[in-house]
């Protein structure tokens, strides 16, 4: 490019960021949102269940059920109501107040003395939150082995057993899942900078006609572009700045990678979510097609598809085929590696060529895509 | 003499095949160092053509060289030389005047060293030097007109392609802005100016005149006035309704148009018409027939075969109003304040039953925001509007059932028919059964909707448009009517035949109160307000503005002149004027 | 309040959105992909696990429990690895979700009685799947144990637990994703149509058109509410229905009630979107707005994480939310068959939510006048 060159795109670097620091909408996608979404969903979202509510039936009275219940009453798992019969709980059961309910039935003394097989008691999870269900299930497992081990029941308790498993958590020991929530939520981020407002700012020049103007000056397309990408793109890394601020200091979560590699990673991904943006503009030229697309193809799919909250691994083939396309889903992953095991080349490099190849077919069809001519 | 900057040989443009094409065939030249009018109503391809010549389009056929160089292939070439202004004038709102000014500047790669004195040239030339910190989006329309001309002749561009400049914007504004334009001609640039407005071919050296894509004359406007010269005539002296000397008029043989001027009506007969007999006017004793210099228009509408009958059937088929109140509607010391800034104060004035009442005014001189307190759109910090003795504060609904509202945009519903927004305005203001289907089966009859009904309000051709939210506005036959600019770019020929309603409908009694840009269409009124910097600056009939602005620099003021004349008398500086 | 005119207005209410291709495409296309996608991608369980194996006995009883992972339908891909220094980058790069290490003498451990031990390295970066893959490996260790200890003629090692589950036995993810999705489908519909209703008229100036004719402020409410809530009904029980044969989720509880609930989820919801429209200028405003209080009543639903592990001031917000009032209904008819009462008691908060989202509205809807 030459001088000239250089300086039409500066002046279009320079509009544009005047632009965004005027408009109250950039400000509010760009800066307020991600803000807002790290910390609401830094205290929202927290997978790690605890203090599930549950009914505790204690249709036997003997020390040892007794001792039981008051277990599962000490534990921080559980939430517990006590009654003295399983029916009084079916209707708190049914209208969701209680998310399970164990049963200590009157046989429980007689089946504890003889015992084998299977657990004297009864656990009963509502099966309608199956997440919930499944955790219900291994706590209320986990309370009835430490209660056998307290009494020195060690066989029962499974401690004896020939074969033990010493599982191991590496990256997050205690398994906080904030800890990989948290880096995840910063594609969110990324995503609705690059795609929503680029979509929404570059569709409002055409409703005002101002591009028109332009298209009609000595500017090239390729200037035009650049000129929008270079501010939006230190927007997306002011707003990565920012979450990642608040994801350390407000939520302790661990950074093992370093600062070059997140930031080599983020742009990556941030010149991809650009061009989808770009991309969804030049084929919408009114704000209301733009942002709809935008929200459908970007914003979704990298809440859902992304492994941001579910594992893309776990779904579907043809729907796990699907957020292969999608590049918020190789920015997840290395997000988590970089926070939690550090600067791992050998995840970060194959994913963020993946994220270059869908980078770069979005921005050879948005090239093409972008008309010098009206019609 | 130079060679032409643009020429078109058979140029045409069709957007879609099953369409009618947006320009057809079309062969003309534009010269440098001239003002060229490119004329025509709404939808004539006016904006396609200027769009061709800027490289933003591709023609479907025909030849065009801009510059000498071919804008389908060397577009960029043609950018560097040309300077453009778009409909809504390509600003960016949320940039200050000066930012603006550099981003043109860079963009047109206008060399850093005459940066600072191109600015402050243009800035004075345009009036902006104090304005030059203000966000673009905060200007009134004239000055946003002004700075989107700035932008485009930042580099002194070889041709100028500016595309309807002067729409909603005030007269003042547009006599500052022809002034402009004319001394870049003199320097040997050549423009081209598109307007709907007739009346301003005839300040262009050369003009284009497009309909439906069709170019219908080029040449000097003069030589157009010239073949209706010794046909114009103005009846003056009337006794009694100068509106039912129009209405006669056009019925006679040989009458091929009629408008009104003030107290005087104006009628160009057909080639070969033996002339006008006053009698048949039934225009009184002391009425004259005087010949008078002819318009663009008058030529125009001579071109076209002339303009509708004078009488409005849906008049007629109106049942005539009682006769009320000496006031119909009032406004009472109208005061509105936003924050510390007064838009409208102490507003005062009366209108009688059956009565034209024109509200007038610079942009952002408070003449929208008083319009919007008396349809009662704008709650008034002080001071009260009247409909009907009814204050639209304390009883909205009985009020608002009296009042009819159109306005410029035509607020029709896009994606509803014509039919379905029929349906919809009879049902709101609450017709119901036999009343409702008479009503809509009437304004169908009258305004030939037949074959459109089933159309989307938006596809709707733009004459059409106006004539649905006409029949939308008055379907429940009201006792007044708000028009807010109702003819904005309508052809002439549509304008005229809307204000053979409106005559119609205030000789049975209805009340109207307009806003406009037009002088022509404020020619029609009884008695004008003029409003500037939130008051009332003069009221009375056209004839009795002209005659107070009459003076030693000005023997004959026409409308536009006593207007500018008038506002300019109560204060020399309009700093005054903010965003609407 | 007048009939015939409120009519007029939902007449057109409904027409302008209906004969636009692209209200029409923005109203249709949209719930059906997030059905047809997100009902099998918002999912919790973990399947497909890749599991790398490090065998550093290589006998008989190790090579047993290394088959017996292999044969869990958890793990589809289970790769053998050679030596200790490999285990850090199999886990590092991704390759493996989990490393089971088998210790040296586990065979001779296991064939002499004594304590055998194995370990199981998860990878904490996914922190969900860790802990279920956790809770698979548990189970096929305690299975193996039984197994041996019954091959060696003990009495059963230890005790398992006869897992039940009411209302969804097998612990169907699709049971709990498809009605959550009604709830934010539904939502989705009633705020696109009418968040951006006062909006679009304002922009286009037909909204002035309203305000001069003789409808008061509450027939333009009624007006607006009324389409959006015909909209927001036609659509939720079309997504209902295909919950239902298409995806099977069974639904116990009466219909009706889902219906009376749903109508007034839908209220509460068109509430929030005219308040948000009356508040804004321009659609772009509109949009945005939707959009900021679509991510919040996400979050604060349930849907994905449970409310009562979030902070209280959290908790309190969320009453304000209509989502949370109504997936524990929709869940509690379609599964466990809540009695109409029940959902009643559930449900009543969603009328004062629409109410003084309602009246709110129509305050703003003069706000242009002042």
């Amino acid at each position: 490019m030459n001088t000239l060159a250089w300086r039409r795109l500066w002046a279009v670097i320079v509009k544009e960021s005047l632009q965004i620091m005027r408009d109250p909408s950039s400000i509010l996608i760009g800066l307020i949102l991600p803000v807002f979404l790290t910390l609401l969903s830094g205290y929202s979202t927290n997978l790690d269940i605890e203090g599930i509510s549950i009914g505790l039936a204690l249709e036997d009275h003997s020390p040892d059920a007794q001792d039981l219940a008051a277990a599962f009453r000490a534990t921080k798992y559980f939430k517990v109501t006590q009654g003295n019969d399983r029916r009084e709980f079916t209707g708190d059961m049914v209208s969701g107040r209680l998310s399970g309910l164990v049963v200590i039935p009157q046989t429980f003394s007689r089946d504890l003395a003889r015992m084998d097989g299977e657990v004297p008691f009864q656990v009963i999870a509502d099966g309608s939150v199956p997440n919930t269900a499944t955790f219900l299930q291994n706590y209320a497992m986990g309370v009835w082995q430490t209660w056998l081990a307290q009494r020195g029941d060690e066989r029962r308790a499974g401690q004896t057993g020939l074969v033990r498993l010493v599982p191991r958590t590496w990256y997050n020991q205690e398994l906080v899942s904030l800890n990989s929530l948290l880096p995840g939520g910063m594609a969110i981020n990324l995503t609705l900078i690059g795609a929503l407002l680029t979509a929404l700012v570059v569709a409002r020049e055409w409703e005002r006609g101002t591009m028109e103007a332009m298209l009609a000056t000595p500017l090239g397309r390729f200037e035009m572009l650049l000129g929008k990408l270079v501010p939006y793109f230190l927007l997306g890394m002011a707003a990565m700045f920012l979450c990642l601020g608040i994801t350390l200091a407000v939520f302790g979560v661990p950074f093992r990678g370093s600062l070059a590699a997140l930031v080599t990673v983020s742009s990556v991904f941030m010149l991809s979510a650009l061009g989808l943006g770009l991309l969804i503009s030049s084929l919408a030229n009114n704000q209301f097609v733009a942002s709809q697309t935008a929200i459908q193809a970007a914003f979704l799919p990298a809440y859902f598809l992304s492994g941001y909250v579910f594992e893309p691994s776990s779904m579907p083939y043809p729907i796990e085929l699907l957020s292969r396309c999608i590049a918020a889903r190789y920015y997840v992953s290395c997000l988590k590696t970089l926070f939690l095991a550090g600067d791992v080349w050998e995840v970060l490099l194959p994913n963020m060529a993946a994220m270059a190849v869908i980078c770069a077919a979005t921005l050879a069809l948005t090239l093409g895509n972008t008309r010098r001519t009206l019609a | 003499m130079t060679p032409p900057l643009v020429v078109a040989t058979g140029l045409s443009m069709r957007f879609a095949r099953q369409d009618p094409p947006a320009l057809d065939g079309i062969t003309a030249d534009i010269p440098a160092g001239r003002v060229t009018g490119l004329v025509g109503p709404d939808g004539a391809g006016k904006t396609t053509f200027i769009r061709l010549l800027a490289g933003l389009l591709h023609p479907t056929q025909g030849g065009l060289t801009v510059l000498g160089l071919d804008p389908v292939t060397r577009a960029d070439a043609i950018h560097a030389r040309i300077g453009y202004m778009p409909q809504k004038f390509g600003l960016y709102e949320d940039l200050s005047v000066a930012e603006n000014l550099r981003l043109y500047a860079e963009v047109r790669g206008l060399p850093p060293d005459e940066e600072a004195e191109t600015f402050r040239r243009l800035l004075d030339f345009t009036g902006l030097e104090q304005f030059t910190g203000r966000l673009a989006g905060r200007l009134s329309g004239g000055m946003k007109q002004k700075l989107g001309l700035a932008c485009a002749m930042i580099r002194k561009p070889e041709l100028l392609l500016l595309d309807e400049p002067s729409v909603g914007v005030d007269p003042i504004s547009r006599r500052e802005l022809w002034r402009m334009v004319k001394a870049l001609a003199a320097q040997g640039i050549g423009v081209l100016w598109s307007t709907s407005y007739l009346d301003e071919a005839e300040a262009c050296d050369h003009v284009l005149l497009f309909a439906r894509g069709r170019m219908l004359f080029t040449g000097e406007p003069s030589e157009l006035t010239g073949r209706v010269r010794g046909r114009v005539f103005q009846v003056r002296g009337i006794g009694g309704g100068r509106r039912a000397v129009l209405r006669r008029g056009l019925e006679l043989r040989g009458v091929i148009d009629g408008v009104i001027q003030g107290r005087n009506v104006r009628f160009v007969l057909a080639d070969g018409s033996s002339g006008l007999d006053l009698q048949a006017l039934d225009a009184g004793p002391r009425a004259t027939l005087d010949p008078v210099a002819p318009r663009f228009e008058d030529a125009f509408l001579d071109i076209l075969g002339g303009g509708p009958g004078g009488v409005s059937v849906l008049a007629r088929n109106m049942a005539p109003k009682q006769p009320g109140p000496e006031a119909v509607v009032e406004a009472r010391g109208l005061t509105k304040r936003f924050g510390g800034f007064t838009a409208a104060s102490g507003i005062t004035f009366a209108i009688r039953q059956g009565e034209i009442f024109g509200l007038l005014g610079p942009n952002g001189a408070g003449k929208s925001t008083t319009f919007k307190m008396m349809c009662g759109l704008l709650r008034p910090s002080e001071g009260q509007a009247l409909v009907d003795g009814l204050s639209l504060a304390a009883c909205p609904g009985a009020a608002r059932a009296r009042i009819g509202y159109m306005s410029q945009k035509f607020s029709l519903y896009g994606t509803l028919s014509a039919r379905q927004n029929l349906e919809f305005f009879s049902g709101i203001y609450g017709l119901t059964g036999a009343r409702r289907r008479q009503a809509m089966q009437s304004m169908v009859d009258i305004f030939a909707l037949g074959p459109h009904l089933g159309e989307s309000a938006d596809t709707l051709p733009l004459g059409f448009k106006q004539r649905l939210a006409l029949a939308c506005a008055v379907m429940h036959e009201p006792a007044v009517l708000f028009l807010d600019e109702p003819t904005s770019g309508v052809d002439p020929i549509t304008r005229r035949e809307f204000w053979t309603h409106i005559n119609g409908m205030v000789e049975r009694g209805v009340t109207i109160m307009i806003t406009t840009h037009f002088m022509d269409e404020a020619e029609y009124c009884d008695r004008i307000a003029l409003v500037y910097r939130g008051r009332t600056i003069a009221i009375g009939s056209p004839d009795e503005l002209k005659d107070e602005a009459r003076g030693p620099g000005a023997p004959d003021p026409s409308l536009e002149e006593a207007f500018i004349a008038l506002v300019e008398r109560s204060g020399p500086e309009r700093d005054a004027r903010t965003a609407a | 309040m007048n009939g015939p005119r409120i009519r007029a207005l939902v007449i057109k209410e409904l027409l302008a959105v209906l004969r636009d291709r692209k209200s029409r495409m923005a109203l249709i296309l949209p719930p059906l992909l997030l059905l047809a996608v997100f009902s099998f991608a918002a999912t919790l369980e973990v399947k497909n696990v890749d599991l790398a194996v490090l065998d550093k006995d290589g006998g008989k009883d190790a090579v047993e429990l290394a088959q017996r992972f292999a044969g869990s339908p958890y793990f589809t891909r289970v790769f053998a690895l050679h030596a200790q220094a490999d285990v850090a980058p199999a886990l590092e790069s991704s390759r493996a979700m989990a490393v089971l290490v088998i210790d040296e003498g586990f065979s001779r451990g296991v064939a002499a009685g004594r304590q055998a031990t194995a370990q199981l390295i998860l990878d904490g970066r996914r922190s969900n799947a860790a802990q279920i893959v956790e809770g698979y490996s548990e189970l096929i260790v305690t299975r193996y144990n039984e197994d041996l200890a019954r091959l060696a003629g003990q009495p059963g090692a230890r005790t398992v637990l006869a897992a039940r589950n009411w209302f969804n036995p097998n612990l169907d993810y699709l049971w709990f994703t498809v009605p959550n999705l009604i709830g934010m489908l539904s939502m989705v519909v009633g705020l696109v149509v009418t968040s951006l209703s006062v909006a679009r008229e304002r922009e286009l100036g037909t909204f002035d058109q309203l305000l001069v004719s003789p409808l008061s402020p509450w027939e333009i409410l009624a007006g607006k509410t009324l389409p959006a809530m015909i909209l927001g009904c036609a659509e939720s029980v079309f997504i209902v229905a295909a919950a239902i044969l298409l995806f099977r989720v069974p639904c116990v509880g009466s219909l009706w009630t889902l219906a009376v609930c749903l109508a007034l989820y839908l209220f509460s919801v068109v509430g929030f979107g005219l308040f948000i429209s009356s508040l804004c200028n321009t659609q772009q405003q509109a949009i945005l707005g939707t959009f900021t209080f679509m991510i919040p009543a996400t979050l604060l639903s349930g849907f994905a994480t449970p409310l009562e592990t979030m902070p209280q001031v959290l908790q309190a917000a969320a009453y304000a939310n209509p989502m949370r009032h109504f997936l524990p209904v929709v869940r509690g008819v379609m599964l466990k068959g809540m009695p109409f009462d029940m959902a009643a008691e559930a449900v009543w908060p969603l009328a004062v939510i629409a109410v003084a989202t309602l009246a709110l509205a129509g305050w703003f809807f003069r706000r242009g006048l002042e």
